[in-house]
Order: structure tokens, then C-alpha cells, then sequence
């Protein structure tokens, strides 16, 4: 998997918002405030594998998502698919692109419309590329309802009918009706209950192997994540803070900040408690980063360098990668005392 | 369920809250019963609809019109339920206090949150002035909020939504509470903001030696922080017991689902034993266990009636004919 082309490759991402611009500001000078969601993100995602992106809210991991399919432009960097700067397609290309790659909302509610029946959402779908002659929609409405085990009943239905699992299997179904190879999934299963998010998850992995899809999995549960994704990227405050394979994510963090995450997630065993907060502190602005570490002000470990420098992603061997000073952090023979 | 040995804890008996929809009536909390003994945690666990946080504002009184509450809330002798506005005003946010999931909706906008702390001060103790405003700063410093003396005055829009959970903590625990009912504290924190907050809730209770009923769809928030628990589906509680015996032998086949539910860590890409179905409309229950739909144990006798919550083991209730088969399958942990 390290070897190959990766189909979808981020390199150098830069995305700011603009905040308020206050009359005081203006007139003292200063530059409006801006949010920085994304500074500077490297990644790679390989063909056929699931990358999990991981953080906590406001890190940047939705804008990253968004950014993947050209729902937003980076302010500055490039984001490849198959080689290609998605950001300079010719139209006929984007078109072939944005089949090709399929986004799937936390939110199926406000992703589906409420007044289309899924037939004619899927039929618009396979309508719009092309997809089959006229004719063969219907039987492949129908294979795809089967493919995301929805009743065939489902067809003739609107969102407001189902419940909140079967609105992520539309969506789910929608976006492989054009037979993308990229599935952009953004907080997929958040919004459901335990036992229907098992359900989707499930679904998600079956059809990943039967379809070959790459998969690039947003979420906040560490938990999902390190269940579903063959590597984990762990983001912080716009910044890639650490990639790794899932295993080796979870059993030797090599980021202070992976670290306290694995900690501060509840343990599902009760007799396997402990009483110490992993973290202290909170979150940074965004609109105000610090100069060094964006983890720095929270991070045990820290030291003077940490504050004025900013550390990048390097390799870690045993296809780690961190973004710490402390490059020892976590390695299996020097562990410092956590 | 354990007893309540004396007046002191809490006890909940045939608790039933009821509400009139256009699709008929909706049993949403039926016949609970639990008791709370001082110094436990005892969570309430369950999907959306459950019943839980239903169950919570019960025991506070907090259902409106057109909702129905019946049944007993024993606490310090004296019934919830029967008790007039009045004394039932003495008892809230002085004996028991509740947190929300949303901090800023239950939080006032508009007055500075010193003031708020103060507010609870003024309405259950004599203090004066200057004495509210000293214990307010002590109460920010206990649940941990920097700066105590400047924070005081600002307004909840300037807290980020870690500190607003501290914030609505401080309030609840003004008057030393000898309860402290809590709907999802933690489920719109972030993870390493959850973790401070629940080791938050721990050290309060064993300072102030007060119980907390915390309401959860979080099972490893309920295997982090409680002692015992009681899981709920469609409005009823189906099993109680220690944390530890219910994580480890599950009697009910929907904590048992509950439990292979949740990803882990050993077993990467493999299927997880979801619960196939989803929980019915608690307007349309089915006839008989409202479990047997969406269960692999059911048999003939679960679509016909309804088991009750009977003891099966030490400590342990549970509402399933079969709970020796499904104590005896396979681990699901």
C-alpha cells in the first residue's frame, strides 16, 4: 500500500475564512481576523484503502473533507487526484471527477431533498452522468436499494418516511449510483444510535470490499475510526498532527497530543478506571494561532522550542509519521514518562 | 434493586409519564423503578426515545402539560410528585440539582454568570452580598474555571462550551446538593473536554458526598463514571446491576447488543454486532416484549406477554424470559 500512486494526494493545503472586520480594526490598521482551518495539510490517500481523519471540532477535518471534492478551493496548495490539480480541470474533467468522487454529509436530512422520492433522487443521479440508457434505470434503482438493503418499497418513498439510518443508506446509495472510486464521508454515522451507526458501519465495509472503494472516513470517535480505517490521520487545529497505520496509531501514539486523545476516550471496560484528566486546557483559538505547537499550550511534554517553533511531519518508521520536537515520543524503547 | 436502608437517597416506584400525541397516547417512561443510594452514580443508559432523560425530568417535575406524571419519587420521606409547588420550589436547586446537555440554551444570555451562580444563593440561603459573591468565586474555582474573579462578570457567549458545563455545574452545586441529576452532560463536549469533565463530576462526588443519576447514550461514559446502571428501551427498563456485572454478563439480549455495538479495538475491519431493526414508535409498541422484533432470542412466549423486571442474579434485575440463554452466550466483550 506505501509503494503505490496514491489516488488522492494533499499537498501544502492552506484554507482561511474571514472573521469579523471590526470598525476598531479598520481604522487601527490591522489586517481583518481570519479563521485558519487548514495550515499547511499534507496527506496521501492510497487506492483501496480507508483513511481515517480524526480530531476533535474545529480542527479542520469537515473543511479538509470539503476541500478533498472541490466543495471549497484552498487558498493556497493543491490537492491531486490521479496525479491532477483538481483545482485546474477542464469542465469536460471536473465532470468525470466529481463522478468519480462522491461526498456523503453527516446530516442526511438536509442533504437529501425533502421533496424528491428516492427513485427520482437516484434517477437524477444516474441521469445527470449518464450513467445507463433510459430504459435500465428502474432495474438499477432497484439494484442499488438492494446493494444498501433498503426495501424495494423504498423506491416510491420520501426522505421524511425513514428513519435516520435508512436517510444515511439514501445517501449512501446516491452517491454509489454513479460508481464513484473515492467515498468522502463526513461524520457518517454521528448523528445515529450505537446499534443503527453498527448497521451503516457494517454496510460501509461490505461494500468497500465488494466495490473496491477508497474510503476517506471523517469522524470524532476515535473508537469508529480505529475500527474502520486501515491509517488514521490525527488533526489538531488545522494541522496534521500525526498518520499512522490504525494499529500501530493505537497501541504507540507517537504525538503527545494522539496520545492524550486515545486517553481522554472513555475505556469500555469499568474495571480498567482511572481518575487523572488526559488533557488539561482547551483548545486554542483558531483565529489566533500560536507561533509554535498549535498542541503546545496543552502538551505535558512541553519544552521552549515547542513555543517558538513549529514542528512538521516527519517519518517515524513503521509508517508513523509525527509532527513533534520530541521525535522519541512514544517509541517503543525510550518511552518518557507520561 | 438494593433497598434504600434509611430517609436518606432516593427512590423512584412505578414512575410513569404519559403524553397525548395526535397518534394516540405515548407511554414515554413506564413503571420505573430505582433508587439511588447516597454517594452512588448510578447511570440511565439507552438510545434515542428511550425514556431516559423523560425519566430524569419526572423525578424533577420538569414534564409540562400535556404530559402525565404518576407514581412515587421518594426523597428524605417526602413524595415528589405529591408535593406542592411550593415545597417542591425549597427542594430544586437546593437538596437536588440538574445539569443540561445544552449549556448555553440553559444558561440566561443575558446576565453575567456571577450573577447566576448568585441567583441560587439568593433564592436557598441567607447570605448577604459580599458573601454570595465570595462563595460564587469558590465555586469557580472548584469546577476548575481559570481566572474566577474576571470570569464572574462575563457572559455566557464569552465561555467556550467546556467552561459553560463548568459554569452550569457551579450553579447546580450552590447549595451543596445532596443529588445531582445530570441529562447528558458531556455528549456535545469534545472527547478530551468530556474526560475533564467526567473526572470533574467524580471528585465533586466524593467531596461533597452527593449522589448523581447521570443520563447517558454513552456506554463508555457509563463504564468511566458509574457505579450502577439501568438500561432502558422503548420507555421501560429493561436490566439493572453494578457496572461491573452488567459489562460483563449481560441478561438482557439488547444490552447485549448494546454492548457489540460499540467499536473496540481489538478486532480492526471486522463486522460489529449491530442490532438489526430499528426501536419502535413508542405510539405503535409491538404486543409483548417491545424487544422481540429486533431480538434473537424471542420465542413464542415474548410476542405474547411482556416479561417483567424480576431478579436474576445478585443485584441484578432484568426483563427477559430467556435471561439464562443470553447470560450463557457467547461474550460479547
Amino acid at each position: 500500500m506505501s509503494t503505490a500512486r496514491p489516488i488522492l494526494s494533499i499537498d501544502g493545503v492552506t484554507k482561511r475564512f474571514a472573521g469579523p472586520y471590526s470598525l476598531t480594526r479598520r481604522l487601527s490598521g490591522k489586517p481583518p481576523l481570519a479563521v485558519h482551518a487548514l495550515s499547511d495539510v499534507n496527506l496521501e490517500v492510497n487506492r483501496g484503502e480507508t483513511l481515517g481523519i480524526v480530531g476533535e471540532s474545529g480542527c479542520g477535518k469537515s473543511t479538509l473533507a470539503r476541500c478533498m471534492v472541490r466543495l471549497l478551493d484552498p487558498d493556497s496548495g493543491a490537492i491531486r487526484f490521479e496525479g491532477k490539480d483538481i483545482a485546474e480541470l477542464k469542465p469536460s474533467e471536473r465532470r468525470g471527477f466529481n463522478r468519480r468522487v462522491q461526498m456523503i454529509f453527516q446530516d442526511p436530512y438536509s442533504s437529501l431533498n425533502p421533496r424528491m422520492t428516492v427513485a427520482q433522487m437516484l434517477g437524477e443521479a444516474l441521469g445527470v452522468h449518464k450513467m445507463r440508457p433510459k430504459a435500465e434505470i428502474p432495474d438499477r434503482i432497484a439494484e442499488l436499494l438492494d446493494l444498501v438493503r433498503l426495501p424495494q418499497d423504498a423506491a416510491g418513498r420520501y426522505p421524511h418516511e425513514f428513519s435516520g439510518g435508512q436517510r444515511q443508506r439514501i445517501g449512501i446509495a446516491r452517491a454509489l449510483a454513479v460508481e464513484p472510486d473515492v467515498i468522502v464521508a463526513d461524520e457518517l454515522v454521528s448523528a445515529l444510535d450505537v446499534s443503527v451507526q453498527a448497521q451503516v458501519v457494517n454496510l460501509l465495509l461490505q461494500l468497500q470490499e465488494k466495490l473496491q472503494l477508497t474510503v476517506v472516513f471523517v469522524a470524532h470517535d476515535l473508537r469508529l475510526v480505529r475500527h474502520i480505517s486501515h491509517r488514521v490521520a490525527v488533526m489538531y487545529l488545522g494541522q496534521v498532527m500525526e498518520v499512522s497505520p490504525s494499529e500501530a496509531l493505537f497501541t504507540s501514539p507517537r504525538h503527545p497530543y494522539s496520545k492524550a486523545l486515545l486517553d481522554a476516550a472513555p475505556e469500555l471496560d469499568p474495571t480498567r478506571r482511572n481518575r487523572t484528566a488526559a488533557t488539561r486546557g482547551e483548545l486554542p483559538s483558531p483565529m489566533n494561532l500560536p507561533v509554535g505547537c498549535p498542541f503546545a499550550g496543552r502538551c505535558p511534554h512541553v519544552f521552549e522550542r515547542c513555543l517558538i517553533e513549529r514542528p512538521v511531519l516527519t517519518p517515524r518508521g513503521n509508517g508513523q509519521h509525527a509532527a513533534c520536537h520530541l521525535t522519541e515520543f512514544g517509541a517503543p524503547e525510550a518511552r518518557p514518562n507520561a | 434493586m438494593m433497598p434504600a436502608s434509611d430517609n436518606s437517597g432516593l427512590v423512584v416506584r412505578g414512575l410513569t409519564t404519559t403524553f397525548e400525541t395526535a397518534r394516540g397516547q405515548a407511554i414515554a417512561a413506564a413503571d420505573i423503578d430505582f433508587d439511588v443510594a447516597p454517594g452512588e452514580v448510578v447511570g440511565l443508559v439507552g438510545e434515542s426515545g428511550s425514556g431516559k432523560s423523560v425519566t430524569l425530568r419526572s423525578v424533577m417535575r420538569l414534564i409540562r402539560e400535556p404530559g402525565k406524571v404518576t407514581g412515587r419519587v421518594e426523597w428524605g420521606g417526602r413524595d415528589l410528585v405529591a408535593m406542592s409547588d411550593e415545597e417542591l420550589r425549597r427542594v430544586r436547586g437546593s437538596e437536588i440539582a440538574m445539569i443540561f446537555q445544552e449549556p448555553m440554551t440553559a444558561l440566561n444570555p443575558v446576565l453575567p454568570v456571577g450573577l447566576q451562580i448568585e441567583e441560587n444563593l439568593r433564592a436557598h440561603t441567607g447570605l448577604g452580598r459580599r458573601e454570595r459573591r465570595a462563595r460564587a468565586l469558590e465555586l469557580m474555582t472548584i469546577v476548575g474555571i481559570p481566572d474566577a474573579e474576571r470570569r464572574l462578570n462575563e457572559y455566557p457567549h464569552q465561555f467556550s462550551g467546556g467552561m459553560r458545563q463548568r459554569a452550569m455545574i457551579a450553579i447546580a452545586l450552590a447549595c451543596s446538593p445532596k443529588l445531582l441529576l445530570a441529562d447528558e452532560p458531556t455528549t456535545a463536549l469534545d472527547v478530551t473536554i468530556q474526560d475533564q469533565i467526567l473526572k470533574l463530576l467524580l471528585d465533586l462526588r466524593d467531596r461533597l458526598a452527593m449522589s448523581v443519576v447521570l443520563v447517558t447514550h454513552d456506554l463508555g461514559v457509563v463504564a468511566a463514571t458509574c457505579d450502577r446502571m439501568a438500561v432502558m428501551y422503548a420507555g421501560r427498563i429493561v436490566e439493572t446491576g453494578t457496572v461491573v456485572d452488567v459489562f460483563a454478563q449481560p441478561r438482557h439480549p439488547y444490552t447485549r447488543g448494546l454492548l457489540g455495538s460499540v467499536p473496540r479495538g481489538r478486532a480492526v475491519r471486522t463486522m460489529l454486532s449491530s442490532i438489526d431493526g430499528t426501536p419502535p414508535s413508542l405510539t405503535d409498541l409491538p404486543d409483548g416484549c417491545a424487544f422481540h422484533p429486533r431480538c434473537s432470542f424471542a420465542t413464542e412466549q415474548c410476542r405474547r406477554e411482556r416479561p417483567p423486571l424480576a431478579p436474576v442474579a445478585a443485584g441484578r434485575l432484568a426483563a427477559c424470559f430467556h435471561h439464562e440463554r443470553v447470560a450463557a452466550a457467547e461474550a460479547i466483550l
